[in-house]
């Protein structure tokens, strides 16, 4: 009776979840233009959508700012929890907080204070803008993942590299890194994924005249909802689902194979 | 007279307000099996680490060969360790481990291959190339250690407590292929324990620490038979220590019983403290001996009996292959050779040491 309960319980609960989603992936296949009723099975908004030069561009952009953001961002955090080994667990406890703050921190306010801050820095807005706001907001979730890896770490095979002869920075690449890695890979993932979600930092600090996929989709729906909104959001749907899924995978063949 | 290879010249260090190491002074003699024991906390590893070249002492100089290597890199010291935590690199196989000093100095594969090959078999391990660490237990773990240190033949190899994680048996078969080991390799040993067993059968030569001071160093010999102090004598193995009067030379008063010794030169009149090892004091009948007394306790320990004796006030602890029961009257007889006789510490400060024991 309990477990019957339990399966009902969860059964709703995904529903309420994913309900709204399914329903768009499901209209983004709709020939019908209408959202009440369903007028058969059509690819077409799906070849539209990709013979639009605006999403096209759009496209080209989220994904490059996803990458270098990426890129930069887990390179700053792993540097920055590596730097962290060396300082007393209190000072350590204080920058993780510090650095924690952009992730709860409300978008809202986030994207804000980037906005004036790129103002007055008079930095030009557009790419280089989002950029850097992704950059910053990412580097928690790099740090989130690589910071258990280093607290558990063994330093004994690091000190046992340097015994052998390696330089400082052979037995760094030889031993720390290696075991730092699944955490780096998971914080990657974490960050692009981030990245390719975020609409509202990126519509406070993108300017005018460049889209990227989220903000050309709030853009499109301001003017009328066109069902290839609902294609290019099930994509976008899918896409990160597909990362978290990898991530989620990756992890857990990490705690796999340490037991 | 050997070769003096390493000294360790007026070594401090402290860790935050904590002083580990107070102005230690050491030479430790080429192709000698030096060992450091003490008890947990006072200061062995903190000592190896600083001639391995992992923590730089705040006083002080470490001279290797004649060199002073205070400040060299770990990286270019002509030793080895073998640490207190199994550190092998578990991402790579048993081979690919020992072969990772000898690839750094850019060997060629033939002669690592020799090497390997021959490590793994003076450490009684042929065949294991292609395991990964984990798969070994405990006591091959620390024998891959071991080969991965030995194949880059340094002048010493520095060894933390490397049987600490060993059962009985285990180690004491290690202890022995330790011993093998050195003789066949004719290098320098530098070997950290808190088993005063192991010290004893292992070392030529003994240091025993406390509190970052060294309270003695010797031959094995040496300080199982004459402790200078009471920290000493009563860390390397179980004694009775009791303070007592040197009446004058060659007659010690213990108990109020006077006991003749072969002791000169601690004055006339002045308190000492006296160590007789359990396994000397013999038990005879009544009146037979100098001080007489009844057993009050006794324990069966394999290879001899366990048997406390209450005479003049004290406890004393005797070890002997013949049973006396409990509540046997009985005399305590110590022939004057073995009855230690040492200063009583002096300054509050000697004092401090020997009462955290
Ligand atoms: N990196 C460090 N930071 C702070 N304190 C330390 C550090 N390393 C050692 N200590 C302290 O120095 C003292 C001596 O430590 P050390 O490791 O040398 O002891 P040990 O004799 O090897 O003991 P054990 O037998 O338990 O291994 C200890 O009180 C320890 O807490
Ligand atoms: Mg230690």
């Amino acid at each position: 009776m309990k477990k019957i309960l339990e399966r009902i319980y969860l059964g709703i609960i995904l529903l309420f979840m994913y309900a709204p989603i399914v329903t768009l992936i499901v209209l983004s296949f709709n020939l019908s233009k209408s959202r009440a009723r369903w007028g058969g099975f059509t690819l077409n908004w799906y070849i539209r959508l990709f013979s639009d030069r605006a999403v096209a561009s759009a496209l080209m952009n989220t994904l490059s700012i996803a990458v270098l953001a990426t890129i930069f961002s887990t390179i700053i955090g792993t540097i920055t929890c590596i730097a962290m080994i060396g300082l007393s667990p209190r000072l350590r406890s204080v920058i993780t907080g510090v650095t924690n703050i952009p992730m709860i921190n409300a978008d809202i306010v986030t994207g804000i204070s980037l906005m004036l801050l790129f103002r007055f820095l008079h930095i030009g807005s557009g790419f280089m803008t989002i950029l850097l706001a992704h950059i910053t907001f990412d580097i928690p979730f790099v740090m989130l993942s690589v910071m258990p890896r280093i607290k558990n770490m063994n330093f004994y095979v690091y000190e046992a590299a340097l015994d052998l002869g390696a330089t400082p920075f052979y037995a760094f690449r030889k031993t720390i890194l290696p075991d730092l890695m699944p955490g780096v890979i998971s914080g990657a993932l974490m960050a692009f994924t981030m990245s390719l979600d975020d609409f509202i930092i990126t519509y406070f600090t993108k300017g005018s005249g460049f889209e990227t996929l989220s903000t050309l989709i709030y853009n499109e729906v301001k003017r009328g909802i066109q069902p290839e909104i609902y294609a290019l959001s099930a994509i976008i749907f899918v896409v990160v689902l597909t990362l978290l899924l990898i991530n989620s995978g990756a992890s857990d063949n990490i705690i796999k194979e340490k037991k | 007279m050997p070769k003096t290879l390493i000294s360790l010249e007026h070594i401090s260090k402290s860790f935050g307000s904590q002083l580990v190491l107070d102005d230690l002074s050491l030479s430790i003699y080429e192709n000698s099996f030096v060992t450091l024991l003490g008890p947990s906390g006072c200061g062995k590893t903190t000592t190896l680490r600083i001639i391995g070249g992992f923590e730089t002492p705040d006083n002080g100089r470490v001279i290797f060969d004649g060199e002073d290597i205070t400040r060299l890199a770990p990286n270019k010291r002509q030793l080895n360790t073998v640490f207190q935590k199994y550190a092998l690199f578990t991402n790579m196989n048993i081979a690919e481990n020992i072969a990772f000093g000898l690839k750094i100095k850019n060997k060629p594969e033939s002669y690592i291959k020799d090497k390997i090959s021959y490590a793994l078999k003076l450490v009684n391990l042929e065949g294991y190339e292609t395991r990964m660490p984990d798969s070994l237990s405990g006591g091959q773990q620390q024998r891959i250690a071991i080969a991965r240190a030995i194949v880059n033949e340094p002048k010493v190899l520095l060894l933390d407590e490397p049987l600490g994680a060993l059962d009985l048996k285990l180690r004491q078969d290690m202890q022995y292929e330790l011993k093998r080991l050195k003789e066949e390799l004719g290098i320098t040993f530098i070997y950290v324990t808190h088993d005063q067993e192991e010290a004893l059968t292992m070392s030529d030569h003994i240091v025993v620490m406390n509190q970052g001071y060294i309270q003695q160093e010797g031959t094995p010999e040496q300080i199982y038979n004459e402790p200078e102090n009471a920290f000493v004598a009563d860390f390397i193995g179980d004694s009775n220590i009791i303070r007592s009067t040197m009446i004058r030379d060659e007659l010690v008063e213990i108990l109020g019983t006077r006991f003749a010794c072969v002791d000169k030169g601690f004055g006339e009149n002045k308190p000492v403290d006296v160590v007789i090892r359990p396994e000397d004091v013999e038990l005879l009948p009544p009146g037979e001996g100098s001080m007489d007394g009844v057993v009050t306790g006794l324990t069966f320990k394999g290879v001899h009996y366990e048997m406390d004796v209450e005479a003049g006030g004290f406890e004393w602890l005797v070890h002997s292959t013949r049973l006396s029961e409990v509540g046997k009257k009985v005399s305590i007889k110590v022939d004057p050779f073995n009855l230690q006789i040492m200063n009583v510490p002096e300054s509050e400060d000697e004092e401090a040491i020997s009462e955290t024991v």
